[in-house]
């Protein structure tokens, strides 16, 4: 459907570094042409509301651009994104076998860290740190997931070691002109964006999904919180995932309903 | 009042984009709606490189499948959107050919499997045909409606997609009247038989 809202300034508007177009129908009108090439997004949400299936066609959509793309998974085994990516009618398998897109098994970087402990010192937040530099350097990358983030942050633990986390990966990725988008768990608490508190104050944009209910039907919604660098709108859309992609409509005001 | 060939000829002449209300007497409703479906599924829908999205509230989309079938309307030149046969729990036999929205409320939802099938399906001579506007408003206050049509027509429109509305009344100053005058470019007033 057609998007375009009223649009908001973002504050501390900087030097145009080119977007990187999502290739997501609608998402990519809301905020102004893509997102700022480099950008650290926070893609948050609660349980089912589409963030995985969101990010993994940011990735499929900037690889068929030529974009090299990384998908780090917390929790879904390689098999798992495969199954889940060959529900887009538009993913080619292709993708994968020429290493445009890379799925990467996090616990098993973990493993190969000896990253075993329940809790991570600074030095292992370093090195993983480090790892996932390098690996966006070697095979450079354009585009990169964390999913999620959250289950980083809880193996990290205090809080401001997973702010020197996030702001160290952000300027990293920033420096490799890596868009980055982190998936992150939320709880039902309004107004926050992670579990910790810590990571939507650090990230360059904000995106959330979530549910809306009317008259106790639940529709699934989409909103541009921040993002540094570029104008975008703060409207609240509806969404639909289909086989061809996330669809975007205007989220009707006519009449009453909450949120959940 | 229009009879069905009549009906046809005029929506047969719409350019794309043009949105237009067919209006179905309640006191007649049976005939009229045979004849607008006859209209819009047969007549408009035998056009060369057309593809009709019919989007049905009133009826399940099986039922108005069977009545298209009747009229010898092509399954490759029909497409549904039902949001009926979730709430009268009447969803065993999934149509191939249909997407089920869950509530008639859910009117984004309308609005995103018309989007998706337009992409699906692109065609040269896309119609939209809305199966009930009456439906809608039962379930659905006229605020949020006349949003509804008002973004839904525009997007059809710069799409150069036909949108038929069908909407049954007697009375022209009825609250689905007043709404509809507002987004269609014109009114047929459905009359019975051939003509």
């Amino acid at each position: 459907m057609g998007t375009t809202p009223a649009v908001e300034t973002a504050p501390g508007t900087e030097r145009d570094r080119g977007r990187c177009q999502t290739g997501i129908a609608g998402l990519d009108d809301i905020l102004g042409g893509g997102i700022p090439k480099g950008n650290l997004v926070l893609i948050a949400g609660t349980v089912g509301t589409g963030k995985t299936t969101l990010t993994l066609e940011y990735l499929v959509r900037g690889a068929e651009r030529g974009d090299r793309s990384i998908f780090l998974s917390m929790t879904e085994s390689t098999a798992k994104l495969v199954q889940n990516l060959s529900s887009f009618e538009f993913f080619r398998p292709d993708l994968l076998q020429n290493g445009s897109l890379v799925l990467v098994d996090v616990p098993a970087i973990y493993e190969k860290l000896g990253l075993d402990r329940e809790e991570m010192s600074a030095e292992e937040v370093d090195l993983l740190l480090r790892t996932i530099r390098d690996l966006v350097a070697e095979l450079g990358a354009k585009r990169l997931v964390l999913d999620s983030v959250t289950g980083v942050s809880y193996r990290i633990r205090k809080e401001e070691r997973i702010r020197d986390f996030i702001l160290r990966l952000g300027q990293a990725m920033s420096q490799l002109d890596c868009t980055t988008l982190l998936v992150s768990e939320i709880g039902p608490t309004p107004g926050r964006y992670s579990l910790s508190g810590v990571e939507e104050a650090i990230v360059d944009g904000v995106i959330l999904l979530g549910n809306t209910r009317r008259q106790g039907d639940l529709l699934r919604v989409i909103q541009v919180i921040k993002m540094r660098g570029t104008p975008h709108s703060r409207a609240q859309y509806v969404i639909e995932l289909t086989p061809i992609g996330l669809l975007m409509a205007p989220h009707l005001k006519g009449g009453g309903h909450e949120s959940t | 009042m229009a009879n069905t060939n009549e009906i046809g000829e005029r929506l047969r002449a719409l350019s794309g984009g043009a949105a237009v209300a067919l209006r179905l007497d309640p006191h007649e409703y049976a005939d009229h709606y045979f004849s607008a479906l006859t209209a819009t599924l047969r007549d408009l829908g035998s056009e060369p490189d057309s593809h009709t999205i019919y989007v049905s509230v009133t009826n399940p989309a099986a039922l108005v499948w069977s009545l298209a079938q009747a009229l010898d309307v092509p399954f490759e030149r029909l497409s549904f959107v039902d949001a009926i046969s979730h709430i009268m729990m009447n969803y065993r036999d999934p149509l191939p050919h249909a997407s089920y929205v869950e509530s008639p409320r859910m009117l984004e939802d309308l609005m995103l499997r018309v989007e998706y099938l337009l992409r699906k399906r692109p065609s040269p001579r896309s119609v939209v045909v809305v199966d009930s506007v009456n439906s809608l408003a039962i379930h659905n206050p006229p605020e949020l409606l006349t949003e509804f049509f008002h973004i839904l027509l525009n997007n059809l429109k710069t799409r150069q997609v036909l949108t038929v509305l069908l909407a049954t009344s007697d009375d022209p100053n009825s609250p689905v009247d007043q709404m509809l005058s507002l987004v269609v470019d014109e009114t047929i007033d459905v009359g019975a038989g051939r003509g």
